[in-house]
């Protein structure tokens, strides 16, 4: 039930089934579709991102705040999203719902949504609106009231959300303990919509606290995009945002930070609702925030050609020529603050069993590290990304997506535009190093998801 | 058209779900922007017709394109043809062999996929325009003489059949199987598009060709382009692409079917949630009462953050995450679903709250302020849904080709949504809402019933 949000490239199949959903992509940045990106800050120190795009008489407004689960105090889990769905309710200016009922007017849309690093709340308007979103938009920056009346009825909507998204779903209970286990000291091991038993707990003080500390404007950051020229945004910002007061300077996100990996982990999982099983392997990787120069760049190119989609070597030796998969895949997120996940992943099809799978992408991946990549497949991988750009900026919201992510993990503007002439850059040796360096099988942690075990398998 | 509930990929899914980051949202939807399009009739020498919308700020060019004829068209015992159809297409063409077919396609940066519905078979292309010689060459080939070589056959028959295996314990799975054979009966509607693991075993390639030559014929093709062409090329590619099609498809007729109603169908499983869905009678896409049903939907359960069933379940009681309404139109059926999922042991609480909330808006209606803010909610909100990006413009535009609303609906729409009343909303509220609906309730025993 719901939309998930995919991060993926690749996968070309699973992108048309999604439709249009938003994609907060790691590898899809882009360039503007007509006239410049600019980006400049009010004088609050809220940093502002215009990118116009003239097509359509449509503007898509968001604002990010730099903080997401992984900043929050410890036991605590789950505040930053539950307090994404506080900022719903009502200011002392606005009643609860008078936002939501301006948008639903005009019939505009919105929604906004919690990840590690960040929270963005957004709305999708005919230009003409533009001003009245920002200005709702501002006001919830600083005056949201918050009573025990409207908190105890949404903590219970954050509850069944869970129950929807992860106890309803097996695959979902495994990949929280993988990370849990994976990530030994960061807090990426503590998932977005937080622990069932601190949920239940959260409250106002909380939320205040919350609310208090992380949203302001020198701690936000505005993106535009669409049929408005930068001149117009910088106006009306001003007329909204740069009346918020600056809120006290934040230190820098510094997190805990993983120790060094030493062990082979294993996560296994049996529930009667599984008929078929499936694994996974991940590493701690870094993120395009953490690596070393083109080695972020080297891990989305290697995630690519290992197993990106029906041309990777994964699908292509295990599911096309052994015949023994019914999906295998990689997978890199990179755009996070700090060190983050590489996986590969796969499940049986026919009389072939999960171990033979794992083996098989075990071979795949021995081989990378032995032999490279090669100029063929790189090139083509390269293809891949540069025009999945091209194909980005087909639509504004996927744009604003790119550049507020970006921006909110740590990146600038111009590590948006200067990302495909680095990952152009790329050579297949660095792709064999990265491989050798970070896909060690003795630093790893495998997740298993099986079918309960009295079924005689 | 287009069922709302039959969008799927070939491939497991299950693993999308274990592996790739969820973003959490704070409403379970979303959707995207943009508007204002002049749409051209374009007809090419062959006599094949397209709606083109031309635009060249991106250089790009997306096509969609549909036959009516989806998988109600499977032949009995051969349940699921149709989908396993649609993961061949670029599994070879012509004289190109599934590895020399895909190679090219990616060479040529361009992405291809097909899909079906219960009542047509559709497909997509995405090209970069520079490269649009090679794409469209590779279309034709796809659409025109797909090969259907065994191997791949047997590959993607398999891949769905991992699927079916993997999802057989899957308690959702199981109950949308069981509820859709108590509203549907015996009807193709009823039958699960992807098959069974054995009425695909029985699927042969000469199977899918028959399939093929029956229903990829020019008479009810409908095709949509956006992007940067102009009309005479695109005459061009159409004859180019289409061309060689026959001229008539072969359909067998499929009747149309009420949705059986005023039945309760409990599927027990110790869950910790329980689903919950109720389904009233629809009003077909081309009664005159259609637009009437959409605004008064709208304000039941549609999607915003202010309905009414929002408000009460979600918003009021925090009994759910999401709880929505839907009118669902398919070329021979309709109906109004609304669906929920809350905690399992307020089940029948919130059962009695949406079947108030029912029972209000049947015998009051809405009131004046909310069908005013309905229509202008609808109005605004067609373009942001609906031409977010050139892919999603084409697909709307092959949508009122099928429902054969005419090349100014976009513009007759505001005018006929302007003109309805609240006397018009209040009579199709009565008319469906009244009707004792069919309820299905998935978790744990539920106390009370039918709440």
């Amino acid at each position: 039930m719901g939309l998930e949000l995919i991060r993926a490239k690749g996968l070309p199949q699973a992108l048309l089934a999604l439709a249009f959903g938003l994609i907060g992509a790691g590898a899809l940045h882009a360039a503007p579709s007509d006239g410049t990106v600019s980006s400049f800050n009010l004088e609050n120190g809220m940093q502002v991102v215009v990118i116009p795009d003239h097509r359509a008489p449509i503007v898509t407004h968001m604002v990010w705040y730099k903080v997401g689960s992984a900043d929050q105090p410890p036991g605590k889990s789950g505040i930053a999203h539950f307090f994404e769905h506080l900022m719903f309710k009502g200011t002392a200016e606005h009643k609860a719902g008078e936002f939501s009922q301006k948008v639903a007017e005009i019939g505009g849309s919105e929604n906004a949504f919690t990840t590690y690093d960040y929270t963005a709340y957004h709305q999708t308007v005919a230009p003409g609106a533009l001003e009245t979103m920002m200005s709702f938009e501002a006001d919830r920056m600083r005056n949201l009231v918050l009573t025990d009346a409207v908190i105890g009825p949404e903590r219970d909507v954050i509850l069944e959300e869970r129950r929807s998204r992860i106890e309803n779903n097996p695959g979902a209970l495994l990949n929280e303990e993988v990370d849990a286990t994976l990530f030994q000291n960061e807090p990426y091991r503590i998932p977005v919509i937080g622990w069932m038993n601190e949920i239940e707990k959260l409250n106002r003080v909380d939320a205040t606290a919350f609310y208090d500390r992380y949203y302001a404007p020198n701690n936000a950051i505005l993106v535009v995009a669409g049929d408005v020229e930068p001149d117009r945004v910088r106006e009306l910002a001003q007329k909204t945002y740069g009346k918020v007061a600056r809120g006290p300077d934040l230190p820098p996100r510094s997190r805990p930070e993983e120790p060094e990996q030493n062990t082979k982990r294993t996560v296994e999982m049996t529930d009667a609702r599984v008929s078929v099983p499936s694994f996974s392997k991940s590493w701690v990787v870094p993120s395009y925030q953490t690596a070393k120069p083109g080695e972020a760049e080297a891990l989305d190119l290697l995630s690519e050609i290992l197993g990106g989609g029906s041309r990777s070597r994964l699908y292509q030796q295990l599911v096309v020529k052994q015949g023994i998969a019914s999906s295998a895949g990689a997978f890199f997120e990179g755009t996070m603050v700090d060190d983050t996940s590489f996986a590969v992943y796969g499940a049986p099809r026919g009389e072939a069993g999960l171990q033979q799978v794992e083996d098989a992408v075990d071979v795949e991946i021995r081989r990378i590290i032995k032999d490279g990549v090669t100029a063929d497949e790189l090139e083509k991988a390269k293809n891949r990304f540069v025009r999945s750009m091209i194909f980005a900026r087909d639509n504004q919201a996927s744009m604003a997506n790119i550049y507020g992510s970006t921006l909110a993990t740590g990146g600038t503007v111009a590590d948006v535009e200067q990302w495909p002439d680095k990952i152009r850059a790329v050579t297949a040796e660095e792709i064999k190093a990265v491989a050798a360096k970070y896909l060690n099988p003795d630093r790893s942690v495998a997740g298993y998801l099986l079918p309960a075990k009295s079924d005689g398998e | 058209m287009n069922g709302p509930m039959t969008m799927r990929i070939r491939l497991g899914t299950s693993l999308t779900t274990l592996l790739l980051a969820l973003v959490f949202l704070v409403l379970p939807a979303v959707v995207a922007a943009r508007a204002e399009v002049k749409i051209q009739e374009v007809k090419s020498e062959k006599g094949i017709t397209a709606w083109l919308v031309e635009d060249y700020s991106v250089p790009i060019i997306a096509v969609r394109f549909a036959f009516e004829g989806g998988s109600s068209q499977d032949p009995d015992g051969k349940e699921g043809l149709a989908n396993l159809m649609t993961g061949l297409f670029d599994e070879g063409a012509g004289d190109l062999d599934s590895e020399a077919f895909q190679s090219r396609l990616d060479d040529a940066g361009a992405e291809m996929g097909f899909s079906e519905s219960n009542d047509d078979l559709g497909g997509s292309m995405r090209m970069l325009s520079d490269q649009q010689d090679e794409a469209f060459e590779l279309l034709r080939l796809a659409v025109e003489s797909p090969r259907f070589d065994q191997a791949p056959i047997d590959r993607i028959r398999s891949q769905i059949v991992a699927g079916i295996v993997a999802n057989a314990r899957d308690p959702e799975t199981e109950a949308s199987r069981k509820w859709a054979e108590a509203i549907y009966g015996t009807h193709p509607y009823a039958r699960p598009d992807q098959g069974t693991e054995k009425s695909l075993a029985t699927i042969t390639a000469d199977d899918l060709r028959a399939f093929h030559k029956a229903v990829f014929a020019r008479d009810q093709l409908k095709i949509a382009v956006v992007g940067a062409i102009d009309a005479e090329s695109l005459k061009k590619r159409l004859d180019q692409v289409f061309g060689n099609l026959p001229e008539k498809a072969q359909i067998r007729k499929v009747e149309p079917v009420e949705p059986k109603l005023g039945q309760t169908l409990q599927v027990e499983y110790p869950l910790p949630q329980t689903s919950l869905q109720l389904v009233y009678p629809g009003v077909p896409r081309d009664a005159p009462d259609f637009l009437a049903a959409a605004l008064m939907e709208q304000i039941l359960g549609g999607g915003s953050f202010s309905s009414r069933l929002f408000d009460e379940v979600r918003e009021k009681r925090g009994l759910a995450y999401s709880v929505t309404s839907m009118l669902i139109n398919q070329e021979h059926s309709s109906s109004l679903v609304i669906s929920t999922a809350t905690r399992s042991d307020r089940a029948a609480e919130t059962l009695a709250v949406v079947r108030d909330v029912v029972r209000k808006m049947a015998e009051e209606g809405p009131t004046a302020a909310e069908l005013e803010a309905a229509k202008k909610y609808m109005l605004g909100a067609y373009a942001i849904n609906n031409l977010d990006s050139s892919g999603a413009i084409a697909s709307t535009l092959v949508n009122i080709q099928t429902d054969d609303l005419g090349i100014d609906y976009i513009q007759r729409r505001v005018d006929l949504i302007g003109a309805v009343t609240l006397d018009e909303v209040k009579a199709v509220a009565r008319k469906l809402l009244s009707a004792e609906p069919a309820v299905m309730i998935l978790g744990p025993k539920m106390d009370g019933g039918k709440g």
